[in-house]
């Protein structure tokens, strides 16, 4: 196994859906490895940071009650029909 | 009453276009779908039009609609189309090549490229709310069809079947394009993350 192939796999990896077996082989390629433990530290960190970065990630405008667009999208909608 | 119930009175009320209904309906989804929209969009007013947007779209459709979900969440993927859409039909801004952000391996399969050590105070900096606005850069660099796929699942959190069917692609697509994504931000990200030592000489193997 090189640091390409668990380069590959490191998405199946995180989210679990490796067979044992690949598992096993994953990890053994870990224990010897500082570059691919590292590359896997620095991985799982950048999804924990797009989710807190991203699940904030309205305007700040938009998390006050868009009490103009409401009454847009409410007179449309009675202009439609 | 139970929350079937009121699922299913609020669907005959819309569909029946009970005026208190559809206003309420909208007045409770506005917020969450603006934000939404604000996620893929990243600009005030091309949201506000796509939440207008879809919304009329979906009271236009209700006839189709089945029931099979919430009505909130069937508006939710009316809004999630709709800004995939406005992105297709929009030249966008710059994005980076996606070959030039995964990372490349020598003839062994080694890592070409030294590979950084992050650190946790780095880590800490750049997850505190100030510094959020650094991160959503970076994921803005990303070539649309790999951002779009971030988005929905590692901050959407849709599930593989759910992006795969949203954006008509197969769920092994999802997949692979994910991994580039995350990967490709985690080269983004790589200048923010490492504390000086990032160029120490790894252990021999």
């Amino acid at each position: 196994v090189t640091c390409q192939d668990i380069a590959d796999f490191l998405g199946s990896y995180h989210d679990g859906t490796l067979s044992e077996a690949q598992r096993a082989v994953f990890e053994e390629h870990l224990g010897v490895c500082p570059d691919c433990i590292a590359y896997l530290h620095s991985y799982e960190m950048t999804i924990k940071l797009s989710k807190t970065a991203g699940a904030k990630a309205y305007h700040p405008q938009c998390a006050n009650a868009p009490e103009d667009l409401i009454r847009a999208i409410i007179d449309a909608r009675k202009r439609s029909t | 009453m139970n929350a079937f119930t009121i699922e299913s009175e609020l669907l005959s009320g819309l569909r029946a276009g009970d005026e208190n209904v559809c206003d309420q309906f909208v007045r409770e989804n506005t917020r969450r779908m603006l934000s939404l929209a604000w996620r893929f969009l990243r600009n005030e007013d091309d949201a506000a039009d796509a939440v207008q947007d879809a919304f009329l779209s979906a009271f236009r459709s209700l006839d189709r609609f089945e029931g099979a979900s919430s009505p909130a969440t069937w508006l939710h993927r009316i809004v999630i189309n709709t800004c995939l859409m406005k992105l297709r039909s929009k030249s966008r801004r710059r994005t980076c090549s996606i070959h030039d952000l995964v990372p490349s391996f020598d003839d062994t399969g080694h890592h070409a490229e030294p590979v950084s050590r992050w650190s946790e105070s780095a880590f800490d900096t750049l997850v505190s709310a100030e510094n959020h606005d650094q991160v959503r850069e970076c994921i803005d660099l990303l070539p649309e069809d790999y951002r779009t796929v971030l988005v929905l699942r590692d901050i959407e959190e849709l599930d593989t079947d759910q992006t795969a069917a949203v954006l008509g692609i197969n769920p092994g697509a999802v997949k692979t394009r994910l991994h580039r994504a995350r990967q490709a931000l985690r080269t983004l990200l790589d200048p923010f993350m490492s504390d000086g030592k990032e160029r120490e000489i790894a252990p021999p193997k």
